[in-house]
């Protein structure tokens, strides 16, 4: 690691004063942001320690909400009575990923700002967009197995990339539409999960839309946790302690009569963010849960899904996993009436 | 065969080293606090960059605490801070000045010399091999009893992925551990 100064406030406004440069990071719980710098590929100046500011607790908001400081830890965040009762999808979603030591240190804001685990990225010899703008993107013709086929930016080749987001926490954040609450140097904004994280385009090295200096606060879930009828499928090398090749979040509601209400499909592994396309869960409203229309939906979510050799087999593999997921969270409604 | 034999090692790491060793030579780069491991204050003198793994094998002399891929992939490194079992490798000394630190040195009774349950479980279940593993394992485990969640052994193989076991002595791992676990019933 390269030398930095420590600094750990104890209040949000001093965090913001302290971080004041552009070399300059905040440290969670460093699972992440530790391990870059070991590998040489960040190399601030400073790290200011969030771990200290009055951002750890969990609470319920006046209309109906849920509250998730940004310094509560992912496992506190899992096993937190008012996430399982409330918020099943996500409890599930954080306990698929890292491992428990991980959990146990990791944020749920720092989860936000994971890194990709693309191989060329992590290999600070080899030329990267994402790392070293306009350097170039080795992953699109090398191995690339774990990389993205939706969103990706081919064209030029000065700006490709073909990375993809590795949390889980964050595809489960994006099925229920979390909003990101964060403060900085021009106040206080709210920004929707959706529009957090960002696709490659022509800038692939902005993971986010985060401006310089700006710090995550919390992450607020709305009232509805689609407790009743969810699933999290994570598809994996190995059955624990993985990243996913692919994973499906899906929060559903089902009517009377049997017929969905109300859907949410989110998928990770695929993308540079979690993948949406509400059009797609659209295919489900008032429609009967039977696999034809499951695969419809499938079909659409991976429309335009383009494959780059080693990953090619995720465009299938995700559509059967939509699939099962919408199954699983079916078969749970059925439970529910019998 | 014959095996070579390395001599001890005498320079210390780079960064803080020979602060460490002369405390009245204060260095810019350095923090003086203390940590608070197996209830003992230590005072340490190091670098803002050193990790808490670093910090209790180089300069404390606590080498229970196993470095195995630093990374935090392997979890040869787990320590309990506040009772919560973590990589020891993914997190700088310096965060935790104010907090309780466990080791494997920290486990057994002082006093007696009595082993902690799960040190006497893996002996009795023949729980490892080479050995490297098995404090990151013992202290993992003593993190997993104590968050309550692992109740069948395949709760316990899932919560207790974060270690691992080239030897490959994962199923006497879970039967030392499921022993401790049904004797505290």
């Amino acid at each position: 690691m390269n030398p930095f100064s420590y600094t750990r406030p104890e209040a949000v406004a001093d965090a913001l004063s302290d971080i004041g440069q552009p070399k300059a990071k905040f440290i969670g719980g460093g699972t992440n942001l530790i391990d870059l710098m070991k590998e040489n590929l960040e190399h601030p100046n400073k790290l200011v320690d969030v771990t200290r500011l009055p951002l750890g607790d969990i609470a319920e908001l006046p209309d109906g909400s849920l509250r998730l400081g940004a310094t509560v830890t992912n496992a506190d965040t899992a096993y937190h009575p008012l996430v399982e009762e409330r918020y099943p999808l996500l409890s599930k979603t954080i306990l698929a990923g890292a491992s428990p030591q991980l959990r146990n240190m990791a944020t749920n804001g720092g989860n936000l700002f994971q890194r990709t685990r693309c191989y060329y990225f992590y290999d600070a010899q080899m030329p990267c967009n994402k790392r070293e703008p306009g350097t170039g993107c080795p992953a699109m013709t090398g191995y690339n197995r774990i990389h993205a086929i939706l969103g990706t930016t081919d064209q030029p080749a000065e700006t490709a990339c073909i990375a993809t987001h590795p949390s889980d926490m964050c595809v489960a954040l994006a099925a229920l539409e979390a909003v990101v609450q964060v403060t900085g140097p021009n106040g206080d904004r709210s920004i929707p999960i959706a529009d957090f994280h960002r696709l490659p385009g022509n800038e692939p090295q902005r993971d986010n839309t985060l401006e310089p200096g700006e710090l995550v606060t919390s992450i607020d879930l709305p009232p509805n946790g689609f407790k009743d009828h969810f699933t999290y499928i994570k598809i994996r090398d190995r059955s624990s302690y993985a990243f996913a090749l692919v994973s499906v979040a899906v929060g559903l509601e089902v009517g009377e009569d049997g017929n969905v209400t109300n859907a949410r499909i989110a998928m990770g592994g695929v993308a540079h963010k979690p993948w949406r396309k509400p059009e797609a869960e659209q295919l489900l409203i008032g429609k009967p849960a039977t696999d034809e229309t499951f695969r419809a939906v499938a079909e659409s979510l991976l429309d335009g899904a383009v494959g780059y050799g080693h990953n090619t087999f995720k465009i299938e593999l995700g559509k059967r996993a939509v699939v099962r997921a919408l199954q699983e969270a079916t078969l749970k409604s059925e439970r529910a009436k019998e | 065969m014959q095996t070579e034999t390395f001599p001890t090692p005498t320079a210390k790491p780079k960064a803080g080293a020979s602060i460490a060793n002369a405390p009245n030579q204060p260095n810019p780069g350095t923090r003086s606090f203390s940590l608070n491991i197996n209830g003992t204050r230590h005072p340490i003198n190091v670098a803002p960059w050193t990790t808490l793994l670093d910090a209790l094998r180089e300069y404390l002399n606590l080498t229970g605490t196993k470095k195995g891929c630093d990374h935090g992939q392997c979890g040869a490194c787990t320590v309990l801070v506040n009772g919560k079992r973590i990589n020891s490798c993914l997190t700088l000394a310096v965060m935790h000045d104010d907090h309780e630190i466990t080791t494997i040195e920290g486990l057994a009774i002082a006093e007696t010399g009595e082993m902690h349950p799960l040190q006497q479980a893996f002996i009795d279940h023949d729980a490892f091999q080479c050995g490297y593993c098995t404090p990151g394992q013992i202290c993992s485990a003593v993190g997993m009893i104590n968050e309550g969640r692992a109740k069948t052994p395949d709760q316990i193989r899932e919560l207790m992925s974060g270690n691992l076991c080239r030897c490959g002595a994962y199923p006497h791992i879970v039967d030392a551990i499921t022993q401790v676990m049904n004797d505290k019933r």
